[in-house]
């Protein structure tokens, strides 16, 4: 069995601070790391590997210094590693991104099962599994919460939804991704480190992949575009009451009763 | 749809442009710049280029925005119930369609609809296309994208709404891809413009930046709605009406199997809630929860918590709101002890009235709160819990 992991590196903060005057994200410094509903990902895959014996491959987009998420996943002990980095891909948005990762998953090759983190911490949108999933027009299920049984054709898998969990078969080829919390990572190991310290990454661009037309990648080839970032705002009426000098409980029951919640 | 360009006759290589660059997307390579896969197309490197050496290319617009006409609602309806955010769906479907005189068009998939698909035209819909098969009885993500594909054939609307469930965040990037165009995740304002363009706004970071989204070159524009944000759409008198459509075997055909569904726990729902009584790390002891119960069950109301007490373990999951917990939008919220993290207060801050109880007078809380009160919770807790109990008994 192969199974082909998707990771994404990502800011190491989320507490970005916005510049009121300029509208700049104040970033920082150079900090990131692995998408950390991403581990979750990993995990499951090397879970399973342990139970049949499959192979990992660990797949990003980004630039080449996201090759650092590779090392890290190789040290907790992926077999293998691919890069889709490329100056044509700069600006993709889901469909582009998904396009490219399901370009860069055909050229790889034979796999069964494709897991994908829950959603990221940056972008934050949960597309992108699906949308893989869209592209190799193979079924996927989102939000799994627990395998429940693998054999050579099917993976019986249970969803998470709302108010229930949903118990689901697919056969592969196909898309799962992952809710967080459901194990524990492990961690990078010393020992995989030296082992692994020199194993290679494949480098992939866009003429590696089976659709080389320029203007399905990157900004061209995405619909949405960001047209501006700003802080959330915060404006209320609002009345400040100071205990120390007012009575506060009485105050609270007569606004509630004011506002006829008693 | 567009692409950055820095002509490099008039880059001086100042780096300016690096700097500003809220996504890290632009790169000093030995004798030029290059922007990476990192950009966003916000175009602060193009307002802020003292050269004037970056430029945007547009592409050449490759529709014809006015046949796409109508505002798709995607009515959820899993395990014989409607999810409520449908209605918030119509609601801010026909506010949007007001302004460019569109229709709103529902979509409600599933078996045995008869009697619900009327319900929708109750609240101004205009047609709600249903299709029912025993084969739809069960949601999966590609038997129901099947479906979505044969209505936006037949019916090519600008808009489709889908609320951010765990049904809809699955289902919606599906169908967005089948279509190659854009899908706006978690939006939580939407406006409109003359020529339908949406403008979707959108929290990431973790709450910590909004984003404002455009979908301006294909259609339809896909944007998922977070829960409890929008206003539920007003009843009227009906007008609207229903048409069935044709569930063939081709799009009723899935390759997954639902083997089985296993309720959760009927927790009580803090999302449900009229009136919530927030117990945040103010609290000290697991014990004094109590004061925060006391003060719910005296409203009528449910108690939730912060992050910190679920990790605690003095709270269920449930219980939690925030982004990695619940939206919560209630007649009545009160904090008490919470500081007011942006990912608390980006899912409670559209609740009606917003009390904020917390003896630090600068806390964050009391930015979004309609009454900030500095205080004690031990010392204001207690009385305020008696005054309450003290006039129902005696209404009683
Ligand atoms: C502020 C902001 C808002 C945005 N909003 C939108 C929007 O509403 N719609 C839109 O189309 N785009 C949006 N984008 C762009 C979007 O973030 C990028 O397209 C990004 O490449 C993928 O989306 P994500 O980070 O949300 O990933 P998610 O869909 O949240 O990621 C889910 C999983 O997919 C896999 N994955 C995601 N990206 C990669 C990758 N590069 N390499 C390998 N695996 C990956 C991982 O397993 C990950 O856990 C936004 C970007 C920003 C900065
Ligand atoms: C990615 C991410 C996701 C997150 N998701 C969530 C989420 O879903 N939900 C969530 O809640 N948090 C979430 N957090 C955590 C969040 O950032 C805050 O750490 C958390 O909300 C703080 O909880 P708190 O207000 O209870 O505690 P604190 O920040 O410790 O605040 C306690 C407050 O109580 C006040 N206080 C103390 N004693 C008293 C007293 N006797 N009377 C009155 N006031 C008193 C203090 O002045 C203080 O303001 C998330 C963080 C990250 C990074």
């Amino acid at each position: 069995m192969n199974i082909i992991v998707c990771i994404k590196q990502v800011p190491g903060t989320t507490q970005v601070e916005i510049d009121e005057e300029t509208g700049v994200l104040k970033r920082d410094g150079i900090s990131s790391k692995m998408n950390p509903y991403d581990l979750f990902a990993i995990e499951t895959a090397l879970k399973l590997k342990e139970q049949t014996g499959a192979r990992v491959t660990v797949l990003t987009m980004g630039p080449s210094q996201a090759e650092l998420i590779i090392k890290e996943a190789f040290m907790i002990g992926v077999d293998d590693g691919y890069i889709l980095s490329d100056k044509r891909f700069a600006g993709s948005d889901v469909l582009a991104t998904s396009y490219t990762l399901a370009g860069g998953i055909s050229k790889i090759g034979s796999y069964d099962l494709i897991i994908c983190g829950k959603q990221t911490t940056d972008g934050d949108t949960a597309q992108v599994g699906p949308a893989i999933a869209e592209h190799l027009n193979i079924p996927h299920v989102a939000w799994v919460s627990r395998i429940k049984e693998v054999n050579n054709q099917s993976i019986i898998v249970e969803q998470n939804m709302e108010y229930s969990f949903e118990v689901v078969r697919l056969p592969y080829p196909c898309l799962i991704t992952i809710e967080s919390n459901i194990c524990t990572p492990r961690l990078p190991s010393y020992l995989n480190m030296l082992k692994t310290k020199d194993r290679p990454i494949t480098n992939l661009s866009l003429m590696d992949l089976p659709d080389t037309s320029e203007s399905n990648y990157g900004l061209k080839g995405s619909p949405t575009q960001v047209e501006r970032i700003f802080k959330p705002e915060h404006n209320v009426e609002q009345v400040i009451i100071d205990c120390a000098d007012t009575d506060g409980s009485q105050y609270a029951y007569e606004l509630l009763k004011q506002w006829k919640f008693i | 749809m567009a692409s950055i360009n820095i002509d490099s006759e008039l880059c001086d290589l100042c780096g300016r442009c690096i700097s500003v660059c809220p996504f890290d997307a632009i790169e000093e390579m030995e004798t030029s710049i290059t922007i990476n896969a990192a950009c966003r197309m916000c175009r602060l490197c193009i307002r802020n280029c003292p050269q004037n050496a970056i430029k945007i290319e547009e592409k050449q617009q490759l529709i014809d925005k006015t046949d796409w006409q109508g505002i798709l609602v995607y009515a959820e309806y899993y395990e014989n119930k409607i999810h409520p955010i449908t209605f918030e769906l119509i609601g801010i479907g026909r506010e949007l369609a007001a302004k460019v005189d569109m229709p709103v068009y529902c979509l409600l998939i599933g078996h045995k609809l008869k009697n619900i698909s009327q319900k929708f035209l109750e609240y101004g819909v205009d047609t709600v296309f249903v299709y029912d098969n025993e084969r739809l009885k069960r949601f999966s993500a590609d038997l129901y994208a099947n479906v979505f594909e044969d209505l936006i054939k037949e019916i090519k609307p600008s808009v489709v709404l889908i609320g951010s469930t765990s049904i809809g965040r699955s289902l919606a990037p599906r169908i967005s891809t089948r279509f190659k165009t854009g899908l706006t995740a978690d939006c939580t304002r939407l406006k409109i413009k003359k020529n339908t363009d949406l403008i979707q706004i959108r929290p990431a970071f973790g709450g910590n930046i909004m984003a404002q989204i455009i979908t301006a070159h294909t259609r339809p524009q896909f944007a998922t709605v977070r829960y409890k944000v929008m206003n539920c759409a007003e009843k009227c008198e009906p007008h609207g009406n229903v048409i069935n459509r044709n569930t063939s075997r081709q799009i009723t055909t899935s390759s997954i199997d639902v083997l089985d569904i296993i309720p959760k726990e009927a927790a009580p729902s803090i999302t449900d809630a009229e009136v919530l009584i927030v117990a945040g790390q103010g609290v000290a002891k697991k014990e004094d929860l109590e004061l925060v119960k006391e003060l719910a069950n005296s409203l009528g109301g449910e108690y939730a918590v912060t992050r910190p007490l679920v990790e605690k373990g003095w709270a269920d999951y449930t219980r939690q709101i925030g982004l990695s917990g619940r939206t919560v939008k209630p007649k009545l919220i009160i904090t008490c002890g919470v500081s007011g993290a942006i990912q608390f207060t980006a899912c409670m801050n559209s609740s009606e009235k917003i009390i904020a109880i917390n003896k630090d007078k600068d806390a964050l809380i009391f930015k979004i709160a309609h009454c900030a009160m500095i205080g004690d919770l031990y010392e204001l807790l207690p009385p305020l819990v008696d005054k309450i109990k003290g006039i129902s008994n005696y209404e009683i």
